[in-house]
């Protein structure tokens, strides 16, 4: 909110404290000044200079050369040339010497013009930036005409109240109250303990009534309503301090009963509304809810068709205004109006929020209502603005005042609270004098029995309910530097920790990392659009995803359940740019609906990616099963040309002791089309919690062999069909003794003959209670090979 | 005999000097010194002389074999230590060229960040809890004191995933704050690190990112241990040397609610760029934990008082990091990523 020093000042006399000194008392009360501007601060050396002779300019027909008197300081013999036709000598004008500084900062320097010297510039209120509303002629078309009263020599600047300070705070959203100026102003009262002045709110009324009736039909929305009405009003500009303060609240000054509703708005924070008196049917004001259809067209010439959820202010027949939101077009101010109805209402903040959202409609007011409105001040805008309106002569207040009020008993609890139990809160020792005098400071009605205190906080508070609250208001004013770090004393002493699988997950990523994947971290949300990318199937689980309902766009629509199109997206950006290579994973987690239950369960996926010259699917698989080997795990590959997304013949699933946790492979070359990635990027994706609760907490020591082990090469010669991964399984099947099994070449050739081919392992056999003798070697080694030539008809070379 | 010793003397004594390589030294060796090399047929031509001549001319042969050994040996040392020396030569390399890598992948600097931050904390005592993303309504809201109509409830701020406002994606951790009272009695200290999503996607604003929420609940805790705390925190997440300071603020979930800025950790509170020459930066909202929310997770708010704070990880990791834009972190970039070494 903006606040002007100048209408802080009519609360609280705040002369000679320095601005950056009233900005650091109200941050360390939580209010944060963000900025203080000075609107029109940046003019300098325009001062006020009466015209002493105009005359032709000799070079120029459009041109006149003036002579002004600037007074003794600037001169009395000032030549300035302007184009301006709206002068004549006798005027007095705003003259902007050489060097001057306007408006935005644009300088002005001595000059000549066709031939003829000029001193400076004669300014229009626009150079000044300034309109009509700040001073009556400055909106002129032309240079703008100062009274003759100004004196020459006088700073412009100061004679039109331009470089005012204005603050600029943030509130946070449980001080609704202080929303407005005299709010802040409260607060500033009390952090320098200054007295704060009340508002002016005594008015004369004409004694009589106008009849006017009012009636709420639904209390809870509408708590309170205040109508008061006035006569012989007359439409004309407001006071020019009460335009200015609306100006430098960035409000445009109207006329003075709107401009009183807006004033009243930013002094008390209380929107208020006024009514043409020859618009209210039946003399009547009815607040209800809206009928299914009904329409309104408000002030700015929209039209509504609206629902029982929104709220409407009417007369005897038809709907005035929207409550709280903006009024009819029908019962507008207009120039002509004599007689008003003001209205000071409290709405409902939460209906007010829901209609001004649902009608894609909101004015000040409405924004102000959804902050909260208290139901005193309420009372208070009303007296005030007719204070105003009573002591600017805006027209005769009669005594019509009708106040409908649900709740008029509703009062602030009395929060019974000690000493010591706001120190408790705060661990310092606030002496108990002082805690009192803050409190009394901040308008709480405080009561005092030795530890004891009952304090009640003031009417526009609807944030303090106990001892916490107290404790809060207290340690803002009395200074947040008196905490002091303390390491908690009076608190057990608890073991910190991990647990078993989050351990194992950082386990994990060392491992992932160690192979050479950089981590990265994508939305957990993406499209449809990514998994058809992908080439996931329309009947994938995957698609039976989480979806959003208010996504923020159509690239974010559905929760993931795969990560790879999100590493893929990743592995295109970066080729696009230039990285040639590169090792990518991301740990995160899979949200799968389960159908009865409202939320997904949510498991941890990893995925990895791998592009480059030196990669291929053997040096991913590798990585994975030396990831698989640092958690203690043995993964194993079988062959898939099902696999959605994946080269069919460089493919396979994942297994982990025999049931399949994943899946690995190289892209296929319709995705790679996709995403728009010209080389190979192979891919795999495990589901990591398997992993985790599978993977031993901490290694467990196995004996080491007492005797040698014995190696034994094997060229074999089997089918082109047959697989590495089968032959494997029936070494293993056939000699439990066989350790590693080392595939170290594959030969194909004239040699071997036509669909063969030639594979030499490396055997390791380990000994178990005694020494591996030749002859024992032999018998498992024939023991293997029977096997081979049995279930795969592979052969010794 | 002499005459044969000091003939063979020359014989070998010219042939080492000849010989260039220990080849040549072994030829040498066998040539004279092996069991059919000429030294042994001098022993062997022993048996030829009398009975008296016998032990002079064998001491005669003795010293002989003695001198070619060790002079053999000495040869030989020579040589080998200058074949080693054209060995080395030899294979000297450039030893500037490129070092072949094993490369190593590293964690994303918000991970590096979530690491620090979860270490410093299990020294406190912490324990690092998981919390679910996808989250209803009482969660998120209702249990920690944020009223119905409450904007941060609105659907344009909040991911909601069906019609209704029962289940959505959580917008903060502290509905980890929740989910561990009421499985926890007190005393408990937590940590809840995680992802957290909002509706807003601009250039200071992603519509994902992480937090990190703490929480005590002890008894006899005040807004002093929650200074120290977030002290600590502090030190952690910059540098031992900056400090903190409180100034009051509001979260519905806190009372008294504060925000925690840092002592610049660049210009050491002197004003520069980076704290807009405050001085101080901006980085996390503590408080102590409003009584309701105790009591609705059945804690007795008379006996146990919390203290709670939540920090942006982004924010950290960019602060920390020198990283200007929060859009580098989502990209994953591996210029980027290849960074974060740690």
């Amino acid at each position: 909110m903006l606040l002007p020093l100048s209408w802080l000042k009519e609360y609280v006399n705040v002369d000679g404290i320095a601005v950056e000194e009233i900005q650091r008392k109200l941050f360390s009360c939580g209010f944060e000044v963000e900025e203080i501007t000075y609107p029109g601060g940046e003019i300098s050396r325009v001062v006020v200079g009466k015209i002493t002779e105009v005359q032709k300019h000799p070079n120029a027909d459009t041109l006149v050369v003036c002579k002004l008197d600037c007074g003794e300081k600037f001169g009395r013999d000032i030549q300035i040339v302007t184009g301006a036709k709206n002068v004549s000598a006798g005027d007095v004008v705003p003259v902007a010497l050489d060097g001057a500084i306007l408006h935005g900062g644009v300088k002005i320097n001595k000059g000549q013009l066709r031939g003829e010297v000029s001193d400076g510039m004669l300014c229009s209120g626009e150079e000044l930036g300034i309109d009509d509303g700040w001073y009556t002629g400055a909106g002129v078309d032309g240079i703008m005409i100062l009274s003759p009263e100004d004196r020459p020599g006088t700073y412009v600047k100061e004679l039109l109240g331009l470089g005012e300070p204005v603050f600029d705070i943030s509130v946070t959203a449980n001080r609704p109250d202080c929303q407005c100026i005299l709010g802040m102003a409260r607060e500033v009262a009390a952090a320098f303990a200054l007295p704060f002045t009340p508002p002016g709110l005594d008015y004369k009324t004409t004694g009589t009534d106008t009849g006017l009736k009012v009636s709420v039909l639904d209390a809870q929305l509408c708590p309170r309503y205040v109508g008061h009405a006035v006569e012989d009003v007359k439409i004309a500009p407001s006071p020019e301090f009460i335009r200015r303060r609306l100006i430098l609240c960035g409000i445009n000054a109207i006329n003075n009963i709107v401009d009183l509703t807006n004033y009243i708005l930013l002094e008390l924070g209380q929107p208020m509304h006024a009514f043409d008196q020859r618009q209210v049917a039946g003399n009547e004001i009815i607040v209800r809810r809206a009928s299914t259809g009904e329409k309104i067209v408000t002030l700015d010439e929209r039209e509504f068709t609206l629902n029982p959820d929104n709220l409407l202010i009417c007369d005897g027949v038809k709907a005035v205004a929207l409550a709280g939101i903006m009024g009819g077009l029908n019962s507008e101010i207009k120039d002509d109006t004599t007689g008003v109805v003001l209205e000071s209402a409290k709405f409902e903040r939460a209906n007010i929020r829901r209609s001004a959202r649902a009608l894609g409609q909101s004015s000040d007011s409405s924004k102000r209502f959804e902050k909260g409105v208290d139901e005193y001040t309420t009372g208070l805008a009303i007296e005030r603005a007719l204070h105003l309106i009573d002591k600017y002569g805006y027209g005769r207040v009669t005594a019509t005042h009708r106040d409908v009020w649900a709740n008029p008993d509703k009062k602030n609890p009395a929060i019974s609270s000690t000493v010591p139990a706001i120190n408790t809160v705060l661990g310092i020792e606030v002496p108990a004098g002082e805690i009192v005098d803050i409190l009394r400071r901040l308008s709480f009605e405080v009561e005092v029995n030795g530890q004891a205190i009952t304090a009640t906080a003031p009417p526009y508070r609807e944030d303090v309910e106990g001892t916490p609250d107290l404790a809060e208001e207290v340690i803002r004013v009395y200074g947040f530097e008196h905490i002091k770090p303390t390491m908690m004393a009076g608190a057990v002493i608890t073991p910190g920790s991990m647990s078993r699988e989050q351990k194992l997950a950082v386990k994990l990523k060392s491992a992932v990392m160690a192979q050479g994947f950089f981590e990265t971290i994508h939305y957990s949300f993406y499209s449809p659009r990514d998994l058809d990318m992908f080439g996931l199937p329309e009947d994938a689980p995957e698609r039976d995803a989480v979806a959003i309902a208010n996504p923020i766009s159509d690239h974010y629509t559905i929760m993931r359940r795969t990560l790879a199109p999100s590493l893929l997206h990743t592995v295109a950006r970066n080729t696009k740019r230039g990285v040639a290579a590169g090792r990518l994973y991301e740990l995160a987690g899979s949200y799968t609906p389960v159908a009865g239950e409202k939320l997904p369960v949510e498991t941890p996926l990893l995925c990895l990616a791998a592009f480059g010259a030196e990669e291929s699917y053997l040096a991913l698989k590798g990585g994975l099963e030396q990831i698989g080997l640092a958690m203690g795990l043995c993964l194993t590959f079988e062959k898939d040309e099902n696999l959605p997304g994946l080269h069919p013949g460089v493919s396979a699933k994942v297994l982990l002791n025999g049931k399949e946790i994943g899946w690995i492979g190289q892209l296929s070359y319709k995705a790679g089309e996709s995403f728009e990635i010209q080389k190979p990027v192979y891919l795999a994706e495990l589901k990591a919690d398997k992993i985790l609760s599978a993977a031993p907490a901490q290694p467990r020591f196995k004996p080491l062999p007492a005797f040698l082990e014995v190696t034994r090469d094997l060229a074999l010669v089997a089918e082109e069909t047959v697989t590495n991964g089968q032959i494997e399984m029936v070494i293993r099947a056939a000699c439990p003794a066989v350790g590693q099994i080392r595939l170290f070449d594959i030969y194909r050739g004239v040699q071997v003959g036509p669909k063969k081919k030639s594979m030499a392992y490396t055997l390791t056999f380990i000994p178990t209670d005694k020494a591996l003798s030749p002859e024992a070697v032999d018998e498992m080694v024939k023991a293997v090979l029977g096997a081979l030539g049995d279930q795969l008809g592979v052969t010794i070379r | 005999m002499e005459k044969r010793i000091s003939e063979l003397r020359q014989e070998i004594a010219d042939a080492l000097s000849k010989a260039k390589d220990t080849a040549i030294l072994s030829g040498i060796h066998s040539r004279y010194l092996s069991k059919k090399g000429e030294i042994s047929s001098l022993m062997q031509g022993l048996g030829k002389l009398s009975k008296e001549e016998r032990p002079a001319a064998g001491q005669l042969i003795n010293q002989f074999r003695d001198w070619a050994e060790a002079t053999l040996k000495e040869k030989e040392g020579a040589l080998k230590e200058a074949e080693l020396a054209a060995r080395y030569k030899k294979e000297a390399i450039d030893v500037t060229l490129p070092g072949t890598l094993r490369p190593t992948g590293s964690l994303h600097p918000i991970s590096l960040v979530r690491a620090e931050l979860t270490q410093a904390f299990m020294g406190l005592g912490f324990s690092v809890v998981e919390s679910p993303e996808v989250e209803l309504e009482h969660y998120c809201f209702t249990a920690l004191n944020v009223p119905p109509g409450h904007p941060s409830r609105d659907r344009q701020d909040t991911f909601y995933m069906g019609e209704t406002d029962e289940v959505l994606l959580r917008p903060h951790t502290s509905p980890g704050q929740i989910r561990t009272m009421e499985k926890q009695k007190p005393p408990l200290k937590v940590v809840v690190p995680g992802r957290v999503f909002r509706s807003d996607d601009d250039t200071s604003h992603t519509p994902m990112f992480h937090q990190m929420e703490g929480l005590v609940v002890d008894k006899n805790l005040n807004l002093c241990d929650l200074h120290g705390l977030l002290d600590v925190l502090a030190k952690a997440m910059f540098d031992e040397h900056v400090h903190i300071r409180f100034r009051p603020s509001f979260f519905p979930f806190t009372e008294p609610s504060v925000e925690v800025d840092v002592s610049c950790f660049v210009c050491d509170g002197k004003g520069c760029g980076l704290c807009k020459s405050t001085g101080w930066i901006e980085i996390l909202g503590a408080g102590v934990v409003h009584r309701k929310v105790l009591a609705g997770c059945g804690i007795d708010p008379d006996e146990y008082s919390g203290l709670a704070f939540g920090v942006g990880l982004e924010r950290v990791a960019m602060l920390k990091y020198g990283i200007g834009n929060i859009q580098i972190l989502y990209d994953n970039d591996l210029r980027m990523l290849g960074q974060f070494h740690s």
